[in-house]
């Protein structure tokens, strides 16, 4: 990785940091990313990323659950051996909706939740840039990339400084 | 800002900040195991032990180490099957449609009742391989080609639906657990040095805690909660069709599957309520599992013990209103006949006794929710007991009518799935998080005795 320089401004309230990130891009500076010990209900849009679409993924994998159960119930029991229960419907529908649903759940909360990981690179070998370890316990931290950002590292300490961060940090990675 | 109603319960109590949380969690995972966690889990171990015992001889033995004869066919095994399985159901409710409902006083519980879940789970499923008999010829179960020409299994059978609908329950409950999990494990993580910080870092895949990160996540974790919802009651519903797909009288009912849901409900909260109860003086959670919390469980616990009454008073009606003799005769039977007792068990410890818990001294007094939760789940499986054994014990043929009197390898086969409960439960509260700290934390400002003060005095 770059040796690149971060500016880290630690936060001691979740509702300072969500002001903060207002007034941080409204003074023109690009913000990194903020790192908070529980989800904060509106950060995401303070900080203009888009809405989560993790539903298309359940979705998209949902409906693969459904069509392999499909597969698997009406080409077992209608095609390659067909019993004969009491002289019904070699393939009853309605019989083979609790296999569709179990096979559509169980593909769509697999495939979203392995999606979500893929898309954040998560993994047991992963090695996170972690910019302060109070940042899972009390902290709320906010990151932000010297190199992306024209102001000077004295202007943008100052503008995290009034806007009610407690510490400002230098961090390189 | 936030606007909280002054008459909202406080959920966490004594002013804990958001560190204290931390340090009051963590500790439990960081520290050495004290001498009553030593003592307990010693305990369940050697249950265990005496129970895994039992279970290799039942398997080696075969089922003649049980009870069970040529007209009753299944009893403690297939009970103690849906009693767990309806206790594990609380842990899905309390997470996913607590979660639905926006109920703030989950975030302190639902991480022991998910784990609670998860061993529960496995209980269960350890009766259907045991009472397979063979276990070795589980696979059956599984719609794999075989050798003996492609001969599937019968997907028309409610039997085959649970095998579907247990394997993914336990899988996605495992998934749900583990997902709620991860900030947690990465709190762990950065608190941690040496080999403990390896190993809860390989457990926290790499988490950040990033708002992008948290964003996806609670996507996720809502996503996942839609889904469970609707699993959880699916799965107890397929768990009824076992029954109610027969032609026995007493179990050919269509009212099964709802009555099996709130029965699942009931067991599982008192479930966790015993486990909490135990859990909170133990490692000193009282400020975050509160008087508030054990009431509202006990309000849960009357609504679905009323719900499971007037389920039993309908089957009563419907069997007399139906004019079938059999299915009269089985009703009869259950609550008259030489095993009245157990339906008397059944109707005073579901049905009366959650009923005390209309009065607000008894719904905060902790012996008595503790002891009325075991009075739950003893009432609980009576129920299973009833309705599995008073519809078997006298069928069609009245030469073949019996009685049912259990062995010692149907009481020591359940006593295993104590042991292995215990320890399993006793592992998890030593080396995971018991309390999910990144929720508890998010819910700190609208709901703990501190911050409305703190807010208050800013404006």
């Amino acid at each position: 990785m770059a040796d690149n320089k971060y500016l880290v401004g630690v936060f001691d309230d979740e509702d300072e940091v969500l002001h903060a990130v207002g007034e941080v891009r409204h003074s023109g500076v690009k913000i990194h990313e903020v790192y908070t010990p529980f989800a904060i209900h509106g950060l995401d849009r303070a900080l203009g990323y888009d809405r989560p679409r993790m539903g298309i993924a359940a979705f998209l994998f949902g409906i693969t659950g459904t069509c392999c159960a499909l597969l698997l119930t009406f080409w077992t029991m209608g095609i390659d051996w067909p019993i004969n229960v009491g002289g019904k419907n070699f393939f009853p529908w309605p019989t083979n909706v609790p296999i569709l649903f179990e096979l559509t759940v169980l593909l769509a909360s697999f495939g979203m939740s392995f999606t979500f990981f893929v898309m954040e690179g998560m993994g047991p070998t992963a090695k996170p840039i972690i910019f302060d370890v109070r940042s899972t316990d009390d902290k709320f931290i906010m990151a932000i990339d010297l190199s992306k950002n024209k102001l000077s590292e004295g202007e943008i300490t100052d503008i995290l400084k009034d806007s009610g961060a407690s510490e400002v940090n230098v961090k390189e990675v | 800002m936030h606007v909280v109603s002054p008459i909202r319960e406080k959920l966490v109590l004594n002013g804990k900040s958001y560190h204290d949380i931390t340090e009051d969690i963590c500790k439990q995972v960081e520290g050495k195991p004290t001498k009553e966690w030593k003592i307990v889990f010693a305990i369940s171990v050697l249950v265990l032990l005496y129970g895994t015992a039992w279970v290799c001889w039942t398997w080696w033995e075969g089922l003649g180490v049980w009870g069970l004869n040529k007209t009753v066919g299944w009893a403690w095994d297939i009970t103690n099957f849906v009693w767990w399985v309806g206790i594990g159901h609380a842990g899905t409710l309390i997470s996913a449609v607590l979660l639905l409902f926006r109920q703030k006083w989950r975030t302190s519980i639902n991480r022991a009742a998910e784990a609670m879940t998860i061993f529960a789970v496995i209980c269960a499923a350890s009766f259907i391989v045991m009472h397979m008999g063979r276990p070795w010829l589980a696979y059956f179960a599984l719609p794999l080609p075989n050798t003996f020409g492609s001969l599937w299994v019968n997907f028309n059978s409610p039997l085959v639906w649970d095998v579907f609908a247990i394997s993914t329950y336990f899988s996605v409950s495992c998934l749900f657990w583990y997902i709620g999990m991860i900030p947690d494990l990465a709190t762990i993580r950065d608190r941690a040095t040496g080999i403990r910080k390896k190993v809860y870092g390989a457990l926290a895949i790499g988490w950040t805690g990033g708002a992008k990160s948290w964003a996806r996540y609670e996507d996720v974790s809502l996503i996942l909660a839609g889904l469970s919802t609707p699993l959880v009651l699916s799965v107890h519903t397929i768990v009824s069709f076992d029954f109610a797909t027969s032609v026995i009288p007493g179990w050919h009912t269509t009212i099964f599957p709802p009555y099996f849901v709130a029965g699942a409900i009931f067991s599982g909260f008192a479930m966790v309520q015993n486990l909490m109860l135990v859990t909170r003086v133990v490692y000193k959670l009282e400020d975050y599992v509160t008087l508030d919390h054990i009431s509202l469980m006990n309000k849960i616990i009357t609504l679905t013990g009323s719900v499971v009454g007037i389920a039993y008073i309908t089957e009563f009606f419907i069997a007399a209103y139906s004019g079938v003799e059999y299915e009269k005769y089985a009703f009869i039977n259950r609550a008259t006949g030489p095993l009245w007792w157990s339906y008397a068990a059944m109707m005073t410890c579901n049905v009366l006794s959650p009923q005390l818990f209309w009065f607000e001294k008894i719904r905060r007094n902790i012996v008595v929710s503790f002891v009325m939760a075991v009075v739950v789940n003893i009432g609980m499986w009576f129920e299973r007991f009833v309705i599995i054994v008073t519809s078997l014990h006298r069928d069609y043929l009245p030469s073949s009518w019996t009685y049912f009197t259990p062995r010692l390898g149907d009481i020591s086969d359940y006593i295993f799935s104590f042991g292995f409960f215990f320890t399993a439960f006793f592992l998890f509260a030593k080396f995971l998080p018991v309390i999910n700290m990144a929720e508890v934390k998010s819910v700190l400002k609208s709901s703990s005795e501190k911050y409305p003060e703190k807010v208050k005095k800013k404006a």
